[in-house]
Formats: structure tokens, C-alpha cells, sequence
């Protein structure tokens, strides 16, 4: 029975957090700092011919100026430090650093660019067409073989195009798996449709301020990260300097979503322009700037055809994806949301093609879910459609075509170590009591009707492999070491708790050292991808598991007998049969100190990763080292959860008033149950922004984004979701994670995305807008039958 | 044509540019130490003192601050954002979006939470401010509020939350015993894109039975 996992507490950095003393990037000072501020590109692709800085720098309180050519170039299309060549409206072209803000602000406004503008694109299809134009000199997609090139359809794959059905052309990405025709063959429903879902921003609340100075060679970083240890070698890199002359510090990240996972290029301008001056550089990022230099979620142009049998199941699948994927690397959003279709419906047989395009808008990078949950918002809405049309309730339709733990994933068809999803239909079912909610759909009292909706999502949640470090030290105390990072979700503790677990620790006993290279941190993966819960549960577990077998052989060499004997209790060693022979942690500490050997650190496992053994040689011989890169797990690790919503929408304005919320995790064993409820209920709100009112909009004209604040793309407010939401969770341990767990964060925010859309159109007597956000005036246009406004198949341009 | 084959950039500097010689950076540590916080965030830059006053505002004003008389040098267009983060060296209150959309940088003027950011340092002179580093009493006891949101996990990154609690204690002050709804109302000007609504509407509640 496990003491740790499953219980709640406290996490140690909750205090810092209510009482204003937890530091962010921002709220490091340094005395001689210098401010950095950013001149950013007005157009969305253009070529730098001169500049002109001679005024800028005669100007009282100017320092220095920071060009492209003095930072490390990046291969293409890679997000850039600082270029020449600017993709999109807000890349930074160069930095200037003054004693003060308002100096460097005016700096900026003195110095004169000569920019000579080049051929842009906002639109992927109209990249793609025949003689579209590109967002690169060298092309419109990119591939690893090939680096960036030129990808077009031609004039008669468009002829859909101008009858408001997606086209699809030549792809660049193809799967498939099962006999597709034979399905369709079979089924007694298809449906073909057009669907459309629009970029956004993470709308991060810690725009990604950055500070930096160095000292006795040595850069120090202040930035704003979701993760520590695995974003070191790549700012490392993008500074020039090898990882261990690198101080990173994110003890706190002040929300990322995806954006501030891995180590990003901006971060390290002010690295640069320390460097260059010798005083210490703040870089405050401000949020327009957030808009361009903190990502977006990638849009996708899509169709699917899918074929359903009489009772619901989902025969085949056939589904294109054009990638709206920013000027530069983006992510891989339309394969994930394909693979995603495989598992979530599992269909018999399916058909993946796709082709990612470049357009001269904001960067690209993973958003919560990236792809997994687009997917979720267009697909879940058509099995309402089929559901409809078959006579089957929405429930029942999901249920039927849910994964099991002997489901296949994506077109490799590989394992799944577990799945749930029927399970966390029918728990949810049963607790947001749908049949009655069902039953009031289409409800209406004056301009306001009921609807209900259910959704699904599914994120691949786990990884393996790292790196654990831990130590008792003489004390007594556990010090457990993790480079995980903090994005807020307390998984960081939750996880560290597996070490504590396994040696049977009291927790208030357990020191955590985390969110600063100097605190000696193991090679842990970043905070994204839903996989922390998984991999660094692992992780610990390893760490502990080591410690707990030197404690062993402590025990049997001090006391005799074999170290089998020995069985931890109450923070000590003690001989199964003869409980007279007893060794405090403590002790055992002092002698691993004395012991020296693997005991103490002073030797170390030969497959830890470097930055580990770093670490773990500068803690050698401080108390009983345990140390261990964690094994490998077998298949994918499928976090998936369902939400349930009931809404009342009103006709005339067009408002959707959420009135109850249930969201249901499968994610194993709940490790912290306060935690995941946050997750739930935080991922649900996040998701109902996606549904309702957030996108970026471009001028398609001049290529000027028009999303550049918080209200131009709103995420919800506290008026905008139900007063209260309801969580649960399956809770079926996961078999190949040694607490059971896996993790969750992404499917939360797709299912209640797409159960709120689903409730729209439920709402709407099944009217279907294959789009989304869907915003008030698409609701009030499709409830009095009017045209839409929105052009077809147009993602961020209207 | 490739990327690489693009035509060169050409910088245009002033002749003496590279050579920020020893004595300006002595200078520019020096004055930049005038400041309270040893750090100027605008205005008051290393190269131009003080400047003489012409029928402006008074540049040096006392603020009262968590409790204490705060002697600060205050440009006239400088928000209390600035002033508290930057010269104050109270960094607790957190700049969001520098433009009254998210509230991550509320403070009490009086009882009335605000946002700093969209305040005149000036305009406050002869006002009580407290910040969220105010709110501890002196052997560490935690606000009522604070310690609620600790009990009911509200934050989750936590950027928001000194804003989320400044709310919350104007709320209390003002309203006691408020309805849930009340709370939800009163609280609406501060974002938490964590989505933690319901966590921080849990903690008010809790807090409106301890305070």
C-alpha cells in the first residue's frame, strides 16, 4: 500500500508563489545591469540591407548594439537568435542595450534599417498553389532529407478549392494501414468533410523575459522555461559555449504550454549582449512581443472521409492535413493528430497524407496537445454528425470505436502499455448523469437552448531512459535531485515522491534540488509532452531503488547476513528475522561516506548521462549517493481523457454560458490527486478558448498579425467558465511505470475543447461548423440561416 | 536563389563605437546605484542626472508601502508597477501585459485592489499601497487568503497569483462573507491561463471562514 503516491501535499514552492517571493526571469537584479530591448522586423519577409546605428549609438546611455552577425546562425529554417532575413512580422533583426529601458526603447526608434521586402504568404493553400508564393527564398516546406523546398499542387487539384471542399493535391507525408476501400465498402454511413482549425497563441501570462551576465567564465542564464536539465545543451549551443560552462536557472516558469519546452534562441540575446558589454543584460519581453516571439499553435486545413457501420463503428478513415506551420522548424502537429485518430476511434482501416507549408506568420511550436487536440475539435463534432444520422447516442458511439490496452497506434501500428477510454466514458457518464442532461438537450426558453456534448483526446504520455540522483545524507535527510522543471503542475514533487516512496520515507524528511544547474541536477527530459508523470516517476524510482540496494549491502556488510535480509522501516534498515539487527539511514550514511566506492559516489554507473555524472561528482562522498539511468518501457504511453458539458446558448447573441463541467482522466494511477484535479479543470478552461474565441487573424494583404493582445484572441476569465467543474479519474494503474502512472496534462484541454463544440452544434439541432474557434457571430449566422462570414477553408484570414 | 546567397548587411557605426572604455562603465555602475534598488528601470539614466525641475511634478516623493515610508525617486510618467518592481525592489508584483488586460500586477491602494501597471506612481503619493509582500505578518503567519490558496493548490505557475490574492483580500475587505458568484464577479479582472479558476475560488471561500 503505498504511503506517498496517491495522497495529497504540499508542494515546497507554493509558498513563494503567495507570498511574491518566487523569482522569475524578470525579478533578478544585478548592480551595472544593462537593458536589452529588440528592433523587430515590420515586415513579414524582407532582407536587411543596411543599418544604420550611428545615431542610436551616440545617443546618452546607449552601450552596444547586437547584430545577426555576431551570433551564432542557425540552419534553415531554424528559429533564429537574431537575422538578416526575417520571416515574419516581429522576428528580431538586432538588440541594443542602454543603462535603462527608455534609452534602449529610443536607441530602437534612431536607428534606420534598409529593408528590401520579399514575396510572403499567410495562406498554406495559397502557397500550395501552382504559382503561390513562398514564405523562403529556398521553398514552402522543409524535410529532413531534402532541407527546405518548393512543394505545389497544381491549377486542377484546386478545382474543389473554389467549391468550398478542401483539395488535396500531391502530399509530403503518407500512411496507412487495413484495406480502406473494403471499408468504406462496408460502412452504411460515410461522411466526407471540409474542416478548418485556426492557429493561436499560448498566451503564456510570463512573457519570456530573459537576464544574463557572466562570471569567471561561466554564462548564467535567467530564463523563462518549462523545463531545466534538457534545455541546457541547446542554449548552450545557441551561446557557443559548451553545457557545463552554462548556469541555468528556471526555478519558476510562469506558464509555457509547449512554447518554452526546449531551449528557444531568443533566450539567449542577452547571453550575447553580456557578453559583448561585460555587465550584467536584462532582455523584458512585452506581450505584443509575446505574440510574435512566443509561438502558436499550428492551423490545419483538413478532409476526412470516414466510413460508419449501422451500429456505429468506425470502418475507415481517410484524412489529409494541410500544416499552417509558421516560417520556420513548427512542429509535427498533423501527424501526432493522425496518429491520434488511429487510437482514439481505432478504425479498421485508415489513410494518413498530409504536407506541412510555410507561411510568413508568427513561429510554430508545441501548444498543449499540438495536433492531438486540433484533431480532437474537428473530429469529435462528426461523430455527433454520425451519431445522428445512425440514431446513436453520443456516448455510444465513442464507446464502440474506444481503444482498449490491445489497441495499435498510428501507422506503425505499435503497442499501447494501457488504455481506458471506455472506461472514462462510462465512469463519466454515469457521474455527470448524461442520460438525463440528454434528455434536456434542445431545450429553449426564449433565445436560450440546452445542449450537451461529449469529447475525447489522447496525447502520447511518457518517455524513459533518464537519469535519477538522490542522497541520504548523514542527517538522515533524502535529498532528492531532479532536472525536470516547473511548468506548475507540481509534477516535479508528485514524481520525486516514487524515491521517497521506495525507501520508505517520511516526506517532510525529503529535501527537493531542482530549478538551478548549481544545484547539482540529474539528465532528466523537458516538462512537455504530457510525459513527466511517466518518465520521471521512472526516473526516481531508479535513483531510489539504487539507494535502497547500496542501503542493503550497507546493512549486510555492518550487521551480516545477505543484503536480501534487509528491509527498510521507519527511515532505518532492519533484518526480516531477527529485528535486533537494525541500521538508522543515517548510519548507513555515514558509512557509504566512509565506504566511499559506488556507496558514496566516488564511482559512478558507466550509462548515466554526462550532466549526471557531473552532478553526481560534485556530490561524491556528501552521503549515500543513489544513481541510475532508468530502463527503456515498450510502446506508446496513451494519456486519454473524456469531457462532459452541458451548456445553454443563446440564439440572438450568439453567447455560450458553460453551465456544468466533468472531465475523466485515464492517467494510471493518480499520483496527486489535488494536482491532477487542477489539471482537469485548468486544461478544460484552456480548451473552452480554443472552442470559442481564441485565433490569430492575419492581414492577408500586408501580412500583419492582428492578434497581439490578450483581448484580440481572449483566453477565458473567471466569468467565462462554470462556477464549479467536476473531475475523476479511471485510476488503473499502468503496467510499465512502477507507480502506475502515466501523464495527462494535453488530452484535458482537447476533450473539453471538443466537447463544447459538440455541445454547439447539439445545441444548434445538429448544425456542423467543420471550424474552429467557433465565435459568436458564426453561431448567430447559422441559427437564423444566414451566410457565414468566414470564408471557406480560410484559417486565420477570414 | 538560396538563403546563404543572400547580399551581405551592411552596419553603419560611429567611428568611436567598440570603444566603451572602463571609465563610462564605472560611471554607468555608479550612477546606475543612485536608485533605491541599485537598478534603473527608465528615466534616470547613468548619463543624465536628475534633471532641474520646471514646473513639473517633484521627482523625489515619499510612498507609503506595505507599512513604511519609502523615500524613491519617481519620473512623471512612471507606473506603480515600475516603481515597485524596479526601484522598490518589490518584484512580488508581477507585469503581465503592462496594459490593464490580465492583473497580474494588482495591488491595494487603500482597500481597493488596482492595477500597477495602469497607475501613476504620483497619483498615489498619499495613499497606502500594499503589495503582495505585505500581506505576511511579522513571525511569518500567512494571510488568511495566502494560506487558502496554499490548502486549496491555487496557483499552478504561479505568475498570476500575487495578483489572484491582492484581489481576493480587496474582495474580503470589502465583502466578508461574499456568495461564490460574488467571489467569481470580483475576481474577473485578473487572468490565470493555467485556467486555476476554480482552485482560487475554492481558497477565497475558505479564506472568507478564517478572515
Amino acid at each position: 500500500m503505498a504511503e506517498l503516491i496517491g495522497k495529497d501535499f504540499t508542494p515546497e514552492d507554493l509558498r513563494a508563489k503567495v507570498t511574491g517571493a518566487a523569482k522569475y526571469a524578470e525579478d533578478f537584479r544585478r548592480d551595472g545591469m544593462l537593458f536589452c530591448r529588440l528592433l523587430k522586423s515590420p515586415m513579414p519577409h524582407a532582407v536587411v540591407r543596411s543599418i544604420d546605428a550611428r545615431r542610436a549609438l551616440a545617443m546618452d546611455g546607449v552601450v552596444a548594439i547586437l547584430t545577426a552577425d555576431e551570433v551564432p546562425p542557425q540552419p534553415a529554417p531554424g528559429n533564429n537568435i537574431l537575422t538578416n532575413e526575417p520571416h515574419f512580422v516581429g522576428e528580431p533583426i538586432l538588440a541594443v542595450a542602454a543603462v535603462d529601458e527608455e534609452t534602449a526603447e529610443a536607441a530602437i526608434e534612431a536607428i534606420e534599417l534598409d529593408l528590401e521586402p520579399r514575396a510572403f504568404c499567410t495562406d498554406p493553400l495559397t502557397s500550395l498553389r501552382p504559382s503561390g508564393p513562398n514564405a523562403r527564398t529556398a521553398g514552402n516546406t522543409f524535410s529532413r532529407e531534402d532541407g527546405v523546398h518548393a512543394h505545389k499542387w497544381t491549377s486542377a487539384d484546386f478545382r474543389e478549392a473554389d467549391e468550398g471542399r478542401m483539395p488535396m493535391g500531391e502530399p509530403t507525408m503518407e500512411w496507412s494501414y487495413g484495406d480502406l476501400e473494403a471499408g468504406f465498402a462496408d460502412a452504411a454511413l460515410v461522411l466526407d468533410e471540409s474542416f478548418v482549425t485556426a492557429s493561436h497563441a499560448h498566451h503564456s501570462m510570463e512573457p519570456r523575459t530573459a537576464f544574463a551576465y557572466w562570471e569567471n567564465g561561466k554564462c548564467f542564464l535567467h530564463g523563462s522555461g518549462q523545463s531545466q536539465a534538457f534545455m541546457v545543451p541547446g542554449l548552450a549551443a545557441f551561446i557557443g559555449i559548451p553545457p557545463q560552462d552554462l548556469v541555468f536557472v528556471a526555478e519558476f516558469c510562469g506558464g509555457g504550454f509547449g512554447s518554452k519546452g526546449g531551449a528557444y534562441p531568443v533566450m539567449t540575446i542577452p547571453a550575447h549582449m553580456s557578453k559583448k558589454t561585460g555587465r550584467p543584460v536584462l532582455m523584458r519581453i512585452s506581450r505584443a512581443e509575446e505574440y510574435f516571439l512566443g509561438a502558436a499553435r499550428c492551423g490545419f486545413q483538413g478532409r476526412v472521409r470516414m466510413g460508419f457501420r449501422a451500429d456505429g463503428r468506425l470502418m475507415a478513415c481517410d484524412l489529409y492535413i494541410v500544416q499552417d506551420n509558421g516560417p520556420n522548424t513548427g512542429f509535427g502537429d498533423l501527424g501526432s493528430g493522425a496518429s491520434a485518430v488511429s487510437l482514439v476511434y481505432t478504425p479498421e482501416a485508415m489513410r494518413f497524407r498530409g504536407v506541412s507549408v510555410l507561411t510568413n506568420t508568427p513561429p510554430r511550436s508545441a501548444q498543449r496537445g499540438p495536433g492531438q487536440n486540433q484533431i480532437a475539435c474537428a473530429i469529435e463534432p462528426l461523430l455527433d454528425k454520425a451519431a445522428r444520422e445512425l440514431s446513436l447516442d453520443q456516448v455510444e458511439i465513442r464507446r464502440i470505436n474506444a481503444p482498449d490496452s490491445e489497441s495499435l497506434y498510428g501507422g506503425g501500428r505499435s503497442g499501447v502499455t494501457s488504455a481506458h477510454l471506455r472506461e472514462a466514458l462510462d465512469l463519466g457518464a454515469e457521474r455527470f448523469d448524461w442520460t438525463t442532461r440528454r434528455a434536456r438537450s434542445g431545450q429553449r426558453q426564449g433565445p436560450k437552448v440546452r445542449g450537451v456534448g461529449v469529447g475525447q483526446a489522447f496525447h502520447s504520455a511518457g518517455s524513459s531512459g533518464f537519469d535519477g540522483l538522490v542522497r541520504i545524507t548523514p542527517d538522515g535527510m533524502l535529498h532528492i535531485h531532479t532536472g525536470v522543471g516547473n511548468l506548475g503542475t507540481y509534477s516535479y514533487a508528485g514524481t520525486a515522491r516514487a524515491a521517497a516512496e521506495v525507501l520508505g520515507y517520511d516526506w517532510d524528511r525529503c529535501v527537493l534540488h531542482r530549478g538551478d544547474s548549481r544545484r547539482h541536477l540529474p539528465w532528466n527530459l523537458g516538462q512537455f509532452g504530457s510525459n513527466t508523470s511517466f518518465t520521471m516517476s521512472r526516473s526516481n524510482y531508479a535513483a531510489g531503488m539504487d539507494a535502497l540496494r547500496k542501503l542493503q549491502q550497507i546493512a549486510s556488510i555492518r550487521l551480516g547476513g545477505s543484503a536480501d535480509d534487509y528491509q527498510p522501516r521507519n527511515e532505518a534498515m532492519v533484518h526480516r528475522a531477527d529485528p535486533s539487527r537494525r541500521m538508522t539511514f543515517a548510519r548507513a550514511a555515514e558509512w557509504a561516506v566512509e565506504m566511499g566506492g559506488p556507496y558514496s559516489g566516488q564511482n559512478l554507473p558507466d550509462d548515466i548521462n554526462d550532466m549526471t555524472r557531473r552532478s553526481a561528482e560534485a556530490l561524491a562522498g556528501t552521503g549515500l549517493m543513489g544513481v541510475a539511468r532508468d530502463g527503456q518501457h515498450e510502446g506508446t504511453v496513451p494519456a486519454l481523457a473524456a469531457g462532459f458539458i452541458e451548456i445553454e446558448l443563446d440564439v440572438e447573441t450568439g453567447r455560450v454560458e458553460i453551465l456544468d463541467y466533468l472531465g475523466v482522466a485515464d492517467c494510471g494511477t493518480v499520483i496527486h490527486p489535488q494536482g491532477l484535479a487542477a489539471q482537469v479543470r485548468g486544461g478544460a478552461v484552456m480548451g473552452f478558448g480554443m472552442a470559442l474565441t481564441e485565433r490569430h487573424v492575419y492581414d492577408a494583404r500586408w501580412g500583419l498579425p492582428g492578434a497581439v493582445g490578450l483581448h484580440h484572441a481572449k483566453p477565458p476569465s473567471y466569468l467565462d467558465v462554470p462556477i464549479e467543474m467536476d473531475w475523476a479519474a479511471v485510476d488503473i494503474a499502468d503496467p510499465q511505470n512502477p507507480v502506475g502512472a502515466k501523464g495527462i496534462g494535453e488530452p484535458l484541454m482537447g476533450c473539453a475543447a471538443s466537447a463544447l463544440l459538440c455541445a454547439i452544434s447539439d445545441a444548434l439541432g445538429g448544425h456542423y461548423f467543420c471550424r474552429n474557434p467557433v465565435v459568436a457571430d458564426m453561431i448567430v449566422n447559422a441559427a437564423s440561416e444566414r451566410p457565414q462570414s468566414t470564408r471557406p477553408l480560410a484559417t486565420n484570414t477570414q | 536563389m538560396s538563403e546563404t546567397d543572400r547580399p551581405t548587411t551592411t552596419v553603419l557605426l560611429p567611428e568611436s563605437a567598440g570603444g566603451w572604455s572602463r571609465r563610462d562603465f564605472i560611471k554607468g555602475v555608479i550612477a546606475s546605484t543612485v536608485t533605491v534598488s541599485g537598478v534603473s528601470y527608465f528615466g534616470a539614466g547613468c548619463a543624465s542626472p536628475l534633471p532641474a525641475q520646471t514646473g513639473g511634478v517633484e521627482r523625489l516623493v515619499s510612498l507609503s508601502v506595505n507599512g513604511q515610508t519609502r523615500r524613491v525617486d519617481v519620473a512623471p510618467n512612471e507606473t506603480l508597477a515600475t516603481t515597485l518592481r524596479y526601484k522598490l525592489g518589490l518584484t512580488g508584483t508581477k507585469i503581465g501585459c503592462n496594459r490593464a488586460e490580465c492583473g497580474a500586477c494588482t495591488v491595494l491602494i487603500g482597500d481597493v485592489n488596482h492595477y500597477a501597471c495602469s497607475t501613476l506612481t504620483h497619483r498615489v503619493r498619499d495613499r497606502e499601497i500594499t503589495t503582495v509582500e505585505g500581506l505576511e505578518s511579522g513571525d511569518g503567519t500567512l494571510h488568511p487568503v495566502q494560506q487558502a490558496f496554499i490548502d486549496e493548490l491555487g496557483p499552478q505557475c504561479g505568475f498570476c497569483t500575487p495578483g489572484q490574492v491582492m484581489s481576493a483580500v480587496a474582495l474580503l475587505r470589502a465583502n466578508p462573507n461574499p456568495t461564490r458568484k460574488e467571489a467569481q464577479a470580483a475576481m474577473s479582472g485578473n487572468l490565470c491561463r493555467c485556467g486555476a479558476y476554480d482552485h482560487y475560488l475554492n481558497g477565497v471561500m475558505r479564506a472568507a471562514q478564517e478572515v
